[in-house]
């Protein structure tokens, strides 16, 4: 069986503790990113799995055996590095053929499998070319190719993407996708790009300071952040954080003071552990805003400030006080520097933060 | 009126002029040998120098001849022995300095000993004294052990003469090879010796070559070792080159000037057949990443 789990693995590097007691599972046929800023420890959870870094303690598991004392050769994983790691004075045909030396193979079988490689991602006219004379989408693409050429137990992206133009990106996030689906293995992508977490990934696992913050679909990680980490973190514009105080329950609603103005949501069985006082954080979008020319009960009012057209969106920078507000709405709507626009939450999109950064709303 | 404009970074005919004149001052010694290498006995020590004169080969006959006669009496020479020695000491003893140096080289720099710097510098330090200064325990141990005015002998001597600054100039190569490479070929299920053979080595060829160069223009050039430990049978080009100079009727400069021209000749063939992994070799490493 082709999985990958972690049990309370962590690395120091001396005082430092690069990763601290990371739990995680990936099964056979799943993708999971792990998704995170630099420095989060991402990279170093990758290489102990891969076996480039040992783990000062906790359980490797590939295939369900502890690989800890294994060396990387004799993990049989596939790896893709962030900067390719091509062999340089090997043509891209050698390049490709090198992980199958070591298995022992026919020589007619690694002709067979190069070329199926290479028309698979489109590499049959560079076979004889050394990786110097390539281009960038090339290079990726044979890096690709020599993790996908063996059978591996199960395959690692450090980066993969990172270096390719934006274009490029799109068409090697969709090549990587449909190579992954059709070879049913465990898969750890380690990125710093939201974008491609959530588009390339099954479940993602969000890494700060070397911590797991939460793991979950890409779609629950966006509709329910574990905590403010995640909530700031993903999503662009990023999510709006407004300070607040719980003023209590009235009639089925639940009612919170930011700064001189008044929120209320409909009261959930989870907020009821909010007293009167409790000092929160309210996460909300910059898409889940309705604007309403007119105040109403439960609108944020602000003046429009900076205004950032998007092309389909606009991006609105709103100022109420010290407070910078952003709020996106449809080109068609006219915003003019200096108007003052109410915005209503929409319902069921406004997260709560307890004073620990934990999520409250189920 | 305006400047003549010509392509930025071209040199004027000024600059090109003041290089001409360095590079002809560099190169005039050599130069007048050659010139000397054809000329007679009598138009070799004419003074005023003599610049145009009928070239003679007359000095590399003389050369390659096993005796001759110089006026009365007759003297051997035999050169083409003291050649082959030159070349068979030189290329030994680098070939040994570079098969044994890189793979030090690679095991001080990917396998790290506790106390790593150390042991460099302490190979490091063996260069630091003249030779000079160590000929007189060498020629003793020579003596001893036997090895003195041997092939062997003076091959192993250069050969650990040239170890230090192979080690040195071929761990700087491996230390500049990125190490996602060599960890991708262990994940790649590579075992050492095939990643050193196929990854690591076809990487440094440049700096082989380029230390290699150096090794065999040391070599090639040495004179206080090969004086004090070659015997007749293993002389090379440099003592022998010494040993010509005298005799009863002064110094045959075209003789000399024959033989020298000569012994150029193997190091600019090598200079020129590496040349391109020269430049690259010697450019290598100066900008650090």
């Amino acid at each position: 069986m082709s999985t990958i789990s972690l049990r309370q693995v962590t690395k120091r590097f001396d005082k430092l503790i690069a990763v601290d007691a990371v739990d995680l599972d990936v099964g056979a046929g799943e993708v999971v990113c792990l998704l995170g800023p630099s420095g989060c420890g991402k990279t170093t959870t990758l290489r102990m799995i891969a076996g480039l870094e040992a783990a000062t303690a906790g359980d490797v598991l590939v295939g369900g055996e502890r690989v800890n004392e294994l060396s990387p050769s004799q993990r049989n994983i596939a790896m893709v590095f962030q900067f390719y790691a091509l062999y340089p004075s090997l043509t891209v045909r050698e390049n490709l053929a090198f992980p199958l030396a070591a298995e022992r193979i026919g020589r007619d079988e690694i002709t067979r499998r190069v070329q199926a490689v290479a028309a698979t991602l489109e590499l049959t006219h560079v076979l004889d070319r050394i990786p110097g004379r390539l281009a960038e989408g090339e290079k990726q693409r044979v890096a690709v190719g020599r993790a996908i050429i063996r059978d591996p137990s199960c395959f690692l992206f450090d980066e993969p993407l990172s270096r390719l133009d934006v274009e490029l990106r799109q068409q090697m996030r969709g090549k990587i996708k449909e190579v992954l689906s059709g070879l049913s293995k465990a898969t750890v992508i380690v990125t710093h790009d939201q974008l491609e977490a959530l588009t390339m990934a099954d479940r993602i696992a969000v890494m700060r300071d070397g911590r797991i913050e939460q793991v979950a679909t890409p779609h629950e990680i966006f509709a329910k952040p574990a905590n403010l980490f995640v909530a700031s973190f993903i999503g662009t514009p990023q999510m709006n954080l407004l300070p607040a105080v719980c003023r209590g329950i009235e009639n089925g609603l639940i009612r919170f003071g930011v700064d001189a103005q008044e929120v209320s949501l409909p009261m959930e069985p989870a907020l009821a552990r909010l007293a009167a006082g409790a000092k929160v954080t309210l996460g909300v979008r910059p898409r889940a805003f309705d604007l309403a020319r007119e105040p109403s009960a439960g609108t944020l009012s602000a003046v429009a400030d900076l205004i950032e057209p998007m092309g389909a969106e606009t991006l609105v920078h709103m100022l109420e006080g010290e407070r910078d507000i952003r709020v996106v709405v449809d080109r068609t709507r006219r915003v003019r520097p200096g108007e003052r626009l109410h915005m209503r939450p929409k319902p069921g999109q406004i997260h709560v933060f307890d004073a620990t950064g934990g999520r409250v709303s189920a | 009126m305006a400047a003549q404009r010509r392509p930025i970074g071209e040199a004027g005919w000024g600059r090109t002029l003041g290089a001409g004149i360095v590079a002809f001052v560099y190169f005039f010694p050599v130069l007048w040998i050659i010139l000397t290498a054809f000329k007679t006995y009598s138009d070799a020590l004419a003074i005023p120098p003599v610049w145009l004169f009928t070239p003679t080969l007359e000095n590399f006959v003389q050369v390659f001849s096993r005796s001759y006669s110089a006026g009365a009496e007759a003297v051997a020479t035999g050169f083409d022995r003291f050649f082959f020695n030159s070349i068979f000491i030189a290329g030994s003893s680098v070939l040994i300095a570079l098969v044994v140096g890189t793979l030090a080289a690679y095991g001080f720099s990917r396998f790290p000993l506790r106390g790593n710097d150390t042991y460099l510098f302490i190979i490091l330090t063996t260069r630091m004294m003249p030779a000079i200064v160590v000929i007189i325990p060498i020629f003793l141990m020579f003596q001893i052990t036997g090895l003195a005015g041997t092939y062997l002998g003076i091959i192993l001597l250069y050969a650990v003469f040239n170890l230090p600054f192979t080690i040195w100039m071929m761990k700087s190569f491996f230390d500049e090879l990125s190490p996602d490479v060599e960890d991708a070929a262990r994940m790649d299920g590579s075992s050492e010796v095939r990643l050193f053979f196929k990854i690591c080595l076809p990487q440094v060829v440049a700096g082989i070559a380029a230390t290699a160069v150096f090794g065999l223009i040391l070599t090639w050039n040495e004179f206080l070792f090969a004086l004090l430990l070659t015997g007749v049978e293993t002389r090379t080009i440099p003592v022998a080159m010494a040993q010509t100079i005298g005799g009863d009727i002064g110094v045959r400069w075209g003789l000399l000037a024959a033989i020298e021209t000569l012994f150029l000749i193997p190091v600019i063939v090598v200079v020129f057949v590496l040349q391109n992994h020269l430049l690259r070799g010697v450019t290598f490493g100066t900008i650090k990443r």
